[in-house]
């Protein structure tokens, strides 16, 4: 901070400008007005979300009267017929997400782990600079590259691969076209790294200093001095990290729109293209012809809605409990 | 017959193995992530390079199929949009950011707090749905102000909390030595809080503009897109990272060619906006503490 200078130039300024006996009552209102419209920005932020809850539920009641519940759990999306069924789109969301998860958390773990504890110092810096710029990419980029370079490394190389190792699993088989779930997936995870990374790492810092050196005092190695030390006292807040990754995994549109293929199937191998609820959305929102089949649109992304605010609230939850309200820095 | 020494050393042997391993674990798992990173700034310089000329920032898209063509109208109708939503997004975020940090020590103040990080981590599409049910639909047109709307609901909540938190380092004295001479509140609070943090506060902004400016899902069905020239608010507008899209899954070589142009021009934007106010605010002529 090289603030006091400057601030004492200020404080100059306006007192001069600003007698402080006369004058009295028109700071009073203009204290209050400023005090109003300061209000009102804070205000706006609640209404914002009131309307978001009011035009998605108004906008969905049409295919929730249609359908009740039964909308969650039935797979056919016959928009021609009326016939509307979710079930395809939910199972997608999760089946790329809790596989974007699964690629995610070991290498965002590892990569905390390495800045905090490991790295020599001057290695920090640019480490930590590097994965928060992967966050800075948007979301359509991912999807170009993806659909370029990902996806035929997938299809020449990969999936043959697994096919011909773990085709007998049943979750590599069909014919390897390279989009697909995963390659929604992978590149899911590519994405929601920083998060997970940046979470972590700022769990892993807060972990007291004499926690390592105990460890180490009793003659731990480094790893175990991690194990013991460090990972299981900061447990809560990467689960947290995890969660959010995982919120944003789930609300994803592009990127994985532009590879997962787009077809409301329920395949239990990953190489068949799948659909996700955000990239229904996107696709068929602006061209829903008819009430119900907009209707049902705007239910899926209230459902979406729901889910990553539940998410959303679990993670922050936990990574507070660990930070103790230093607020963590919100990705998601 | 391992006598108890032996034993001791067997078992730090293979301790010392292990920590290794975490260690060599721990170095890859930094490779794979950042391969990725250098892979795709590796494609944009390449593929984008070699792509961007003097067609790409003049002219506007050519039909389906015929080579040429630019994306000057969607580069244009991004700044539009991101100008709208700066102009709408912008005031409100810092107004609210303010009263947190100043007023805010309430069950009030501790609603919005929260309201804000869920309005944070709502997937961009949904903010699309509501912006297209509150500003399509009464216009009965896609537009630019739908676009802006949206990307502006996404800008608030960041910049609340950023601006908050700014704040919030401010230290008290300096709020207690302004009301000591006399300086009513809103003063002390615009002239001297604010401005003492103008530089974080400003960092808040560019992050929440970072953020906005690529993204692709709330403009689908709010800003629509463009093959024209359009400076009307209430018409369908083009953007970047739309045009992006579209050319990315279209079947043609040239607007494959073009969506990689396009991708560099995107980014180095982003990063150009980020970098120019950083330097500003280190060089002092946006003033303020960091």
């Amino acid at each position: 901070m090289t603030g006091p200078q400057r601030v004492a130039g200020a404080g100059e300024k306006t007192g001069s400008r600003v007698s402080p006996l006369a004058g009295s009552a028109d700071g009073v209102l203009r204290d209050r007005l400023f005090s109003y419209v300061i209000l009102a920005c804070a205000l706006t932020v609640l209404i914002i979300l009131f309307l978001i809850v009011y035009e998605l539920l108004s906008s969905s009641q049409l295919a929730w009267k249609a359908f009740g519940w039964h909308f969650f759990w039935t797979h056919d999306w016959d928009p021609v017929n009326d016939q509307f069924g979710a079930l395809p789109f939910i199972y997608g969301t999760l089946v790329s997400s809790l596989l974007a998860l699964l690629l995610a958390v070991p290498l965002a773990v590892g990569v905390a782990v390495f800045t905090t504890e490991m790295s020599p110092k001057w290695l920090r810096g640019p480490i930590s600079f590097l994965t928060e710029l992967l966050a800075a990419i948007p979301s359509v980029i991912y999807g170009l590259w993806a659909i370029f370079v990902l996806v035929p490394i997938l299809r020449t190389v990969v999936q043959p691969f697994l096919a011909k190792t773990l085709g007998w699993t049943g979750l590599f088989e069909g014919p390897p076209y390279g989009i697909g779930m995963l390659a929604a997936g992978i590149i899911l995870a590519v994405m929601i790294v920083p998060i997970i990374s940046s979470i972590t790492r700022e769990v892993l810092v807060v972990v007291p200093q004499q926690q390592r050196e105990a460890a180490l005092a009793l003659g731990a190695t480094r790893w175990e001095m991690i194990r013991i030390a460090v990972l299981r006292n900061a447990r809560a807040g990467i689960v947290g990290g995890i969660i959010l990754g995982l919120g944003r995994a789930l609300g994803e549109t592009m990127a994985v729109t532009m590879v997962i293929g787009n077809r409301p199937e329920i395949a239990k191998s990953l190489f068949a293209p799948g659909y996700t609820m955000a990239s229904v959305l996107a696709n068929e929102f602006s061209e829903a012809t008819g009430d119900l089949y907009l209707s049902a649109l705007v239910e899926i992304g209230l459902a979406l809605f729901i889910v990553t605010i539940i998410v959303n609230a679990m993670a922050r939850f936990l990574v507070w409990s660990v930070t103790r309200g230093q607020p963590a820095r919100g990705h998601a | 017959m391992p006598n108890p020494e032996t034993k001791q050393l067997e078992i730090s042997l293979w301790r010392r193995i292990t920590d290794h391993l975490a260690t060599l674990f721990a170095i890859s798992t930094v490779v794979l992530v950042l391969a990725p990173l250098i892979a795709i700034f590796a494609y944009l310089v390449i593929k984008g390079v070699g792509s961007i000329n003097l067609s790409f920032l003049t002219q506007t898209p050519k039909p389906p199929g015929e080579a040429g063509g630019g994306m000057a109208n969607a580069i244009a109708g991004s700044v539009l949009i991101l100008g709208i939503a700066s102009l709408l997004g912008v005031p409100v975020g810092i107004g609210a950011g303010i009263y947190l940090s100043e007023f805010g020590r309430n069950r009030f103040g501790d609603s919005v707090r929260f309201v804000s990080d869920v309005l944070n981590g709502v997937p961009s599409i949904v903010i699309g749905i509501v912006a297209y049910a509150l500003v399509v639909l009464r216009q009965k047109h896609f537009s630019a102000l739908a676009g802006g709307a949206a990307l502006a609901i996404m800008m608030i909540p960041t910049i609340t909390r950023t601006t908050e938190e700014m704040l919030l380092l401010v230290p008290g004295a300096l709020r207690e030595a302004a009301y000591g001479l006399g300086v009513p509140r809103w003063r002390t609070t615009l002239s001297i809080v604010l401005r003492t943090a103008t530089s974080g506060v400003i960092t808040g902004v560019m992050l929440a503009f970072a953020r906005v400016a690529g993204e692709t899902a709330p403009l689908l069905f709010t800003a629509f897109g463009n093959q024209f020239w359009n400076w009307k608010l209430d018409q369908p507008t083009a953007a970047l990272p739309l045009q992006i899209f579209t050319y990315a899954i279209s079947p043609y070589d040239d607007w494959h060619r073009q969506a990689w142009a396009g991708a560099l021009v995107l980014i180095i934007l982003i990063v150009a906006a980020v970098a120019a106010v950083r330097l500003a605010v280190r060089h002092g002529t946006l003033g303020g503490a960091a």
